[in-house]
């Protein structure tokens, strides 16, 4: 009860610091010119003549939240530090995790927010043909997930540093790995020379191998708790790291 | 309500705090001075559960701020060093955060919103961005938020720092103040702070209590403290030592000023005598032209730094 008004009250605070710079309308606007540009340019999504939204949009989305995710994330915890705000923010009756996991859960809502904003898409989808709705579904939750994971590796590359340019790069290169674990050229790259199980364990760690799932209407507990345990991992060693700053 | 006993922390391979022991109870404002780096701020963090130390404990209110952070955090109203705000907030959005986070809600919440603004005077940046106040008006919105649940205990980190004259004076008044229901402990450079509102001093120095005291406890440390400052006309400064020094209670005698009309001195009396020198003066100088007698203080900038930089003090007094 008083753990989530607390949790409630600091991501309160930090989706209104979100909106209140012009940080929040630029990733917006961004992601949905992204979105539009390449499901309907790049995509081949007249060219392929059916109404599917399936491939021509959610195939990009690892890839914009490449970026995008770690520009969210980075300022979570760097600015925090930088300003010196941690220390009225770990002083205050909250628990750490209280504090970690209140401003996670604002940016990924947030996150969501800006994909919920996706809908004219499926809107013109749905005017053209008859696409399967609980694809689509399937679809935008296996995005969330998944923007949910790059967001949480993000949070604990920011809690390491007070410089938002690092933790950008830093979280950039780990999601960039976990894409490339499943991504089908460096797969075949990989069945070249190595054995078959390991190709497996490479990519059980890709977050495009978990994805696929999803985006063929699959809502399997495995890919599920992949991503739940990357969340869950992430902010774990979040809380680790700033445990260990304060401890000196 | 604080009780700190033998606390302890370390940097690397730097003791920054090093075994400092001292409690303050409801009623008294505990004055925290000490050289830059001493580990003022340090301890302050301590108690405040934002570090964990390295050794030792620290309680408010009973509640150990390791085993019970919770508890104990919630007694407590903290001013950080450099007074930190969130800079995408306004003044106004910033303390209700605060309020909410500290568990006020609906009517409480808008009142104790209301009583700091007053008491800080923020109502003309109420809704200013903290980004673009100027230092002093940040230094005092940190400072409402210190306050805006009532603490019973106030850990302030230089309370006073970048504020103007006025606003000085205000907060040495409210710590003052608020000192009479409270257990306050606030660090500062500022000596006269002390005396406007501290009822007890520390002073620490490389992570260690050096003194403890009232004002005047500290004062009376002072080589200063009795010692009487007199103007005699007509007289040479070699006469007035000369007849100085004969008297038993005084330790050291110095020449102030010298012209052809007469002569300053300062006599300084042996630990034994401190209270009675300017009389002892007095009967043993019949005949002289006083025109100006008087008894020091003591003051604490010169037991500050006696305490501080006793190397330094000395060796400078050699050289006289
Ligand atoms: N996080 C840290 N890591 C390493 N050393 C630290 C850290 N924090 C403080 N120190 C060191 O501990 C010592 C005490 O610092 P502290 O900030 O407590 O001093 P202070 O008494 O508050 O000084 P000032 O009057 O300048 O505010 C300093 O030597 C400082 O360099
Ligand atoms: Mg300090």
């Amino acid at each position: 009860m008083n753990t989530w008004s607390n949790i409630r009250t600091i991501a309160k605070r930090e989706l209104a610091a979100y909106f209140s710079s012009p940080l929040a309308y630029v990733f917006i606007v961004i992601f949905l010119l992204l979105c539009g540009f390449f499901t309907f340019m790049v995509g081949g999504f007249f060219e392929r003549g059916e109404a599917s939204l399936v491939r021509p949009f959610f195939d990009w989305h690892p890839w914009f939240y490449l970026f995008l995710v770690p520009a969210v994330g980075m300022r979570l915890w760097a600015e925090e530090r930088r300003v010196g705000t941690i220390e009225l923010l770990l002083t205050m009756p909250i628990t750490a995790w209280q504090a970690i996991v209140g401003k996670f859960l604002a940016s990924w809502l947030f996150l969501g927010l800006a994909l919920v904003l996706t809908f004219p898409i499926v809107m013109t989808v749905n005017y053209l043909g008859s696409p399967d709705n609980g694809l689509i579904i399937s679809g935008y939750i296996g995005s969330w997930l998944m923007a949910g994971a790059y967001l949480s590796i993000s949070c604990f590359t920011s809690a390491m540093t007070r410089t938002q340019v690092v933790s950008f790069i830093v979280s950039v290169v780990i999601c960039l790995f976990l894409i490339l674990a499943g991504f089908p050229p460096v797969i075949r790259l990989l069945e070249g020379w190595a054995q078959p199980w390991l190709v497996d364990v490479v990519t059980s760690f890709s977050v495009i191998t978990h994805f696929d799932g999803f985006q063929k209407g699959v809502l399997d507990t495995r890919d599920i708790v992949f991503f739940g345990s990357i969340i869950g991992f992430s902010l774990f060693t979040t809380s680790v790291i700033l445990r260990g700053h304060r401890a000196g | 309500m604080i009780k700190v006993q033998n606390l302890a922390k370390v940097f690397g391979a730097k003791r920054a705090v090093d075994g400092v022991s001292f409690s303050v109870e409801r009623g008294e404002v505990l004055g925290f001075l000490g050289p830059n780096g001493a580990g003022k701020s340090t301890t302050m963090r301590m108690i405040t559960g934002f570090i964990p130390p390295s050794a030792g404990t620290a309680s408010v209110g009973g509640f150990d701020v390791v085993a019970q952070p919770i508890q104990a955090k919630r007694l407590v109203g903290y001013l950080p060093e450099n007074a930190p705000a969130y800079t995408d907030m306004t003044v106004h959005g910033f303390l209700n955060f605060a309020a909410e986070i500290r568990g006020l809600t609906g009517d409480a919440k808008k009142k104790a919103v209301y009583r700091v603004v007053e008491m800080c005077f923020l109502e003309s940046v109420l809704h200013q961005s903290v980004e673009t106040l100027s230092k002093g008006y940040r230094h005092r919105t940190c400072f409402a938020q210190s306050i805006i649940h009532d603490p019973e205990v106030l850990v302030l980190d230089e309370p006073t720092d970048g504020l103007d004259p006025n606003q000085k004076h205000e907060v040495r008044q409210l710590i003052r103040r608020m000192g009479e229901k409270k257990a306050i402990i606030f660090s500062t450079h500022i000596l006269e702070e002390v005396d406007a509102s501290c009822s007890r001093v520390i002073i620490i120095d490389r992570g260690r209590v050096v003194a403890n005291g009232t004002p005047d406890e500290l004062r009376a440390r002072s080589d200063w403290a009795g010692a009487v400052t007199l103007r005699v006309g007509g007289l040479t400064g070699a006469a007035a030592r000369d007849q100085l020094g004969r008297i038993p209670e005084v330790k050291h005698i110095s020449i102030v000023a010298e012209d052809p009309s007469g002569v300053s001195v300062r006599v300084y009396p042996k630990p034994s005598a401190t209270r009675q020198l300017a009389r002892v003066i007095g009967e043993a100088t019949h005949g002289w032209r006083i025109e100006e007698l008087h008894t020091e203080e003591g003051r604490l900038d010169e037991v500050f730094r006696n305490i501080t930089m006793p190397d330094t003090v000395n060796a400078r007094e050699e050289k006289e």
